[in-house]
């Protein structure tokens, strides 16, 4: 390990990670703003908004994120003749606005699906009463079962947000300089790929933590309603204390 | 409203899951201040019957009047139907105070939250009026200091008393009630019917389907005898459960009091 390499490239790195965080913190709730209405569609008992949801998810979780972004950056290129006259070329020709919204759309597939799956999870009871209170549709979903969905979904939708920030890094690819193409840059022309793929590594598992960190946070204040008065020990961890016993 | 208007009427109501036929053809009616007990054994259709009134199941046939007020309903898929107006069932279902038997309180919210989420943001009732008013409730219903506690860290006793504090507080003109204390331990069964009770003695329009024929006899006005989706035999509490005309229902009461 070259640590003087690595002191001198800092700066540069840091910059890297400032844009690899700027991609995660704009993508990540964009999507989650997708993510919702797409949940709803896709549970829905009209066809015409349950397909198109259903087939928008299905490509994109099953297409890889690579070729997501090359044909929209890469694709779209060639049609720029139609997308000037549709005077939306100054979004598709600049990588950084591309990359943000494949991430966008992406997210918003996957976390969709993890949505779903958590709306779907709200207690029927809950909604009964909801119901028999005289509730109606949006606020049924706005004081109940999105509450309700976001508790189920917030552990899946942390690991989501932690790939997310990982996949980032596939950005780099359409030159957008983030951390990895900060370090790549920087290996490329000195040879030391172990000092600063390393460094880069310890940087996004810094990263990864700090996402980790936050969410739980949230997670917490979120699952309170779980813990008994008085004693510290939430539900699941007191069912974890009676298993392990 | 009109005393002579019944609070709940329910007119030729069959109800069907697929081809199990639930309900045959019922007719109820509850005035102001009845204490209507629905009983009879499982799979008699008397839970559904509690739960086509405020049509949390849409009955296939018949109607359900509210208030003298008709619940429109037009026809769906196949033999099946549904509300005609979303709004009239949402304002209607106001009306209907429902305790469910398994409380379903909103575990997110604490007991206060609990109670005064749906009159402020179904009502459109102020939150300090509505704080007050909750707390009175849960005077009523001897939990005041659990206020700020969640559902989770209640006893289920303490939950289902929560859950009436909540119907209360939408102040309807009619609580049904769906076998209040079937999923409580046997001591907790006690502490709820006494509330269940005193509301009964408030003179309050209710409607309950219940194991407890005991309870059932001593608060009701009138007993409903459910067998097979039809009313197999109707009166008062002290006749039906003396002298019940009903080889079914003599044979039901032998083996349920």
């Amino acid at each position: 390990m070259d640590f003087e390499l690595i002191a001198k490239s800092f700066p540069a790195l840091m910059t890297g990670a400032g844009m690899t965080l700027l991609l995660t913190i704009i993508s990540a709730p964009l999507g989650l703003a997708l993510a919702l209405p797409l949940a709803i569609a896709r549970l829905s008992k009209r066809s015409w908004l349950r397909r198109p949801a259903h087939a928008f998810i299905y490509v994109f979780r099953g297409t890889p994120l690579l070729i997501q972004l090359y044909l929209v950056y890469f694709g779209l290129g060639q049609f720029h003749d139609t997308l000037k006259a549709w005077g939306i070329w100054w979004f598709f020709r600049d990588e950084l606005y591309c990359a943000l919204f494949v991430l966008v759309l992406n997210t918003g597939a996957y976390s969709a699906e993890i949505f779903r799956g958590a709306i779907a999870g709200v207690p029927a009871g809950h909604i009964e009463a909801a119901l028999a209170a005289g509730m109606s549709w949006f606020t049924r979903l706005r004081r109940i079962i999105l509450p309700s969905a976001f508790r189920i979904a917030w552990p899946a939708y942390t690991n989501e947000v932690v790939f997310l920030m990982q996949a980032t890094s596939l950005v780099s690819l359409l030159t957008v300089t983030e951390l990895f193409r900060s370090a790549k840059i920087i290996a490329v022309r000195t040879f030391d790929i172990y000092s600063m793929y390393i460094t880069v590594g310890l940087i996004y598992l810094v990263i990864s933590y700090g996402i980790i960190l936050a969410f739980g946070m949230v997670e917490k204040h979120l699952m309170r309603h779980t813990r008994q008065p008085g004693g510290k020990k939430s539900l699941h961890q007191r069912a974890f204390a009676v298993l392990t016993r | 409203m009109d005393a002579q208007v019944p609070a709940v009427e329910v007119r030729g109501l069959h109800k069907s899951f697929g081809a199990l036929h639930v309900l045959k053809g019922i007719d109820m009616r509850a005035h102001r201040g009845d204490v209507i007990s629905i009983i009879g054994s499982s799979g008699s259709g008397k839970s559904t019957l509690l739960r086509c009134i405020n049509m949390l199941e849409i009955p296939n046939q018949g109607d359900v009047l509210v208030g003298g007020e008709q619940i429109s309903l037009i026809k769906a898929r196949g033999d099946e139907r549904q509300p005609g107006d979303h709004a009239q069932v949402n304002r209607i279902r106001t009306q209907l105070g429902m305790v469910f038997q398994n409380f379903n309180l909103w575990s997110h919210m604490s007991v206060l939250e609990n109670i005064i989420e749906a009159p402020v943001h179904v009502l459109g009732r102020s939150k300090k009026e509505m704080k007050q008013l909750a707390g009175e409730l849960l005077e009523k219903v001897g939990i005041a200091e659990k206020s700020d506690h969640f559902p989770a860290q209640l006893s289920g006793g303490q939950q289902q008393r929560a859950a009436i504090a909540r119907a209360l507080a939408m102040e309807p003109d009619v609580l049904l009630f769906d076998e209040p204390t079937s999923a409580l331990d046997p001591e907790l069964v006690g502490e709820v019917l006494r509330v269940i009770r005193a509301l009964a003695d408030e003179g309050r329009t209710m409607i309950l389907v219940t194991h407890e024929m005991g309870f059932a006899r001593e608060v009701s006005s009138h007993i409903l005898f459910l067998h097979e989706g039809l009313i197999e035999e109707e009166g008062p509490p002290g006749q039906l459960f003396e002298n019940p005309k009903s080889e079914r229902c003599a044979q039901f009461l032998a083996t349920n009091f």
